[in-house]
């Protein structure tokens, strides 16, 4: 099967045919999945302001790790529990869209790195490790930058 | 050009007719580029300003960062929120600027400007009771009801004023698509023929 068909089986799914056939449902769904995006910044930002010396400064980054976990996977279930039916309305536009493939591949690195590097690497940080710690946040706040701006040029394409 | 009336008459309505007919406001209207890339930087900017905002309203809750005294979450996560809200605000005026007619009569801009103003209501008065108060409460995991219920209004009212912003780009209600219903007309501020 080719990435085409497959784009194309997921655009006839009956979660996509609702939201085609519904004049609100993809613009509520759509707020919701910027509601996340505000939410999601919350739990990004408080450890990643932290690494980059900013913040929080009074506390370690590992604690804003272990206080942000909660509402970090609260964000991403709300964002994929929106994103993947906004996904599913129009994923044969989705298809051969630049913003969208960079999205997905600024996602895919986002989560590895959020949960594989830096909420790993964060416990282990030396005090005096300011540029290792400002580069663990740097890249995390890069990553999610990039993939809440080409989220938004998914809809200018 | 005329000056910000019409009719003889000073209006919002006669002022973003004027505005629409700045040379600066078409400009941006019709460029290619500039005003997507400012209403990317909007959207970008609700990361910073409303992230650090529901971290100060999940303290307030006592939902997270509970060892952590409110003033220090507030002393060193605020400043981050006003440079976030300098940026909505400048990017946000300009995409009103861009668009000024059909934004000030569109139903959900008008909701999105009440929910800012109930927002604003709500931290002046928890600010108020914060400075009388917060001496005692401080240190406490979980604060005091009218701090929650402060935290948990500002929740609510940034949540709609997110997805108001997002509704402005639908035309469902807009002035020039009759017939709406007279309320529709009413809160919209529909100028019918």
């Amino acid at each position: 099967m080719t990435a085409f068909e497959i784009f194309d089986r997921l655009e006839q799914t009956a979660i996509g045919e609702a939201i085609r056939n519904s004049s609100w449902l993809f613009p509520v769904v759509e707020a919701l999945h910027l509601v996340g995006l505000a939410l999601l910044g919350g739990a990004v930002l408080l450890v990643d302001l932290r690494l980059l010396g900013f913040g929080l400064t009074t506390r370690s980054p590992a604690y804003l790790v272990g206080q942000a976990r909660p509402w970090l996977w609260s964000a991403l279930a709300l964002m994929f529990a929106t994103g993947i039916p906004l996904f599913l309305s129009e994923a044969l536009k989705c298809y051969g869209s630049p913003p969208f493939a960079l999205k997905m591949g600024a996602l895919a690195l986002a989560l590895v790195y959020t949960f594989g590097v830096r909420n790993r690497l964060v416990g282990r940080l030396s005090p005096a490790a300011h540029w290792r710690a400002r580069a663990l946040g740097g890249i995390s706040l890069l990553l999610w930058f990039t993939v809440a701006a080409s989220g938004r040029w998914v809809g200018f394409y | 050009m005329t000056g910000p009336s019409a009719g003889g008459k000073v209006s919002l309505l006669g002022f973003c007719e004027w505005l629409a007919e700045t040379p600066w406001s078409i400009a941006l209207h019709e460029s290619l580029y500039v005003y997507p890339v400012v209403e990317t930087i909007h959207v970008l900017s609700l990361l910073l300003f409303v992230g650090s905002v529901i971290v100060v309203d999940l303290r307030l809750l006592g939902w997270t960062l509970r060892e952590v005294p409110v003033s220090e979450v507030t002393t060193r996560i605020l400043p981050w929120t006003f440079a976030g809200f300098v940026i909505a605000v400048v990017t946000g005026l300009l995409l009103f600027y861009a668009i000024p007619i059909r934004t000030y009569l569109s139903i959900f801009f008008r909701i999105k400007v009440l929910a800012l103003i109930g927002s604003g209501i709500n931290v002046l008065l928890l600010h108020r009771y914060m400075n009388r108060t917060r001496s005692a409460w401080d240190v406490g995991a979980r604060p005091p009801l009218r701090a929650r219920v402060a935290g948990a209004i500002s929740l609510v009212s940034w949540a709609v004023v997110i997805a108001m912003g997002r509704m402005i780009a639908y035309n469902w209600f807009d002035c020039d698509r009759q017939p709406q219903s007279d309320f529709v007309n009413w809160a919209a501020g529909c100028v019918l023929e």
